[in-house]
């Protein structure tokens, strides 16, 4: 039987579908961060340099992929909304955006108390940082225009314009460790080598990514079914859900 | 072409134009984005003169010198072609070893050597147990053992 994806485009139905994979998410997230940080704590061992500070990529790793990821993914909603009109893709982007300034605050924050002990600073203005720097700023600059236009319709198609042209820091976060000389080290794990990490390490650390994947996911479909019920507080059926007594 | 087909072709089309922009952008200031010079950089007067700037690469083997009784040391930033002389007063971060990668902040004084005042130490990309660091540097010293019989 194929599934005819364009009834999830109603926000109607989505409200329903996003209900139904919440707890399945929600569950996921939790069990992997139990095991993630057990991994971290007390599985994998203690570098050979940094000592006990370097399990701070279980967190820091995590957050940085994905405040990227989150931000590509925010910027093709947004752009999907803003050409073909279409009113979910516009509420996925502004549901993303939350999640995706925490993650790149705490990439930030994890990052600088790292610092202090390993580099012997809290902050350098190298490339790798202030490009996740400014990364923060897109966020929030993205929300904050959002907030400030009473129409709805008017706000998503001003913050995607944001959305779409901040995509352009993300290849620059990506690759200034290899384009300038930077404090901030190479990556360990990519795509074209060998990770350059004990497995035991890459595989808590992994295990957060996941965790972090799947905390996303939940955190964003809950708030998009805010978001949803707000946008469409108007119609029949947010109505008919109210007189049920499902709100 | 449907009116929404053409809405996405200008998104589209502005984003790699800016893309394009950003990357003209980014080489023009190519310079500016430097955050250390390396020393051989330094030798060929590539570093601004007169003025601050950070000295990156690696602790040359056995340059470290501490003088008694302050916090101040001695080594030398090599990249392995060409290699200054370094001076700092102050404390290291825990990263500072011999051999290992280092960031100096400073001056060139007119003797060629470089007062820091600021040194950062620069972490590579690798992790692992201390039983894995031994045993790849007792890898390390067989294969010199070897080479030199």
């Amino acid at each position: 039987m194929a599934i005819n994806w364009y009834k999830y485009a109603s926000p109607a139905s989505f409200y329903t579908l996003a209900g139904k994979m919440v707890p399945f998410f929600t569950i996921l997230a939790i069990g992997l961060l139990t095991i993630g940080l057990y991994i971290g704590f007390f599985v994998a061992p203690t570098d050979f340099q940094q000592g006990e500070a370097y399990r701070i990529i279980f967190i820091h790793v995590p957050a940085a992929w994905m405040s990227m990821f989150l931000y590509v993914v925010m910027a093709c909603w947004a752009g999907i909304g803003l050409a073909f009109n279409t009113r979910l893709s516009s509420m996925m982007a502004t549901a993303i955006a939350p999640t995706g300034a925490m993650f790149t605050f705490l990439a930030l924050w994890t990052g600088s108390l790292w610092g202090k002990p390993m580099w012997g600073t809290w902050w350098v203005w190298d490339a790798r940082l202030t490009s996740e720097l400014i990364l923060l700023f897109l966020y929030i600059g993205f929300m904050s225009l959002q907030a400030a236009i009473d129409d709805p319709r008017r706000a998503d198609k001003a913050g995607a314009i944001i959305a779409l042209v901040g995509v352009i820091n993300i290849p620059i976060i990506y690759f200034s460790v290899q384009w300038w000389n930077t404090l901030h080290q190479g990556a360990s794990v990519s795509v074209n080598q060998a990770p350059t990490m004990a497995s035991v390490m890459l595989t808590g650390m992994m295990v957060m990514v996941l965790a972090s994947w799947m905390y996303s996911i939940a955190v964003i479909l809950k708030r998009v079914r805010i978001i949803i019920l707000e946008r469409e507080s108007h119609t029949a059926w947010v109505a008919e859900l109210r007189k049920k007594g499902a709100l | 072409m449907k009116p929404r087909h053409k809405k996405l072709a200008v998104i589209t089309a502005g984003v790699t134009a800016l893309g394009f922009a950003a990357v003209l952008v980014l080489n023009a200031f190519q310079s500016n984005l430097v955050f250390f010079f390396s020393p051989t950089q330094v030798i060929a007067n590539e570093a601004p003169v007169g003025k601050s700037f950070r000295v990156g690469g690696l602790v040359e083997e056995g340059s470290v010198k501490r003088e008694q009784d302050s916090t101040t040391v001695r080594f030398s930033i090599t990249d392995t072609a060409e290699a200054i002389q370094v001076v700092y007063t102050g404390i290291l971060p825990d990263l500072f070893r011999e051999g290992k990668g280092v960031v100096a902040q400073g001056k060139l004084d007119s003797g060629g050597i470089f007062k820091a005042d600021e040194v950062l130490a620069k972490h590579d990309e690798n992790y692992m147990p201390p039983e894995a660091a031994l045993a790849l540097e007792e890898a390390a010293k067989a294969q010199r053992n070897s080479l030199t019989q």
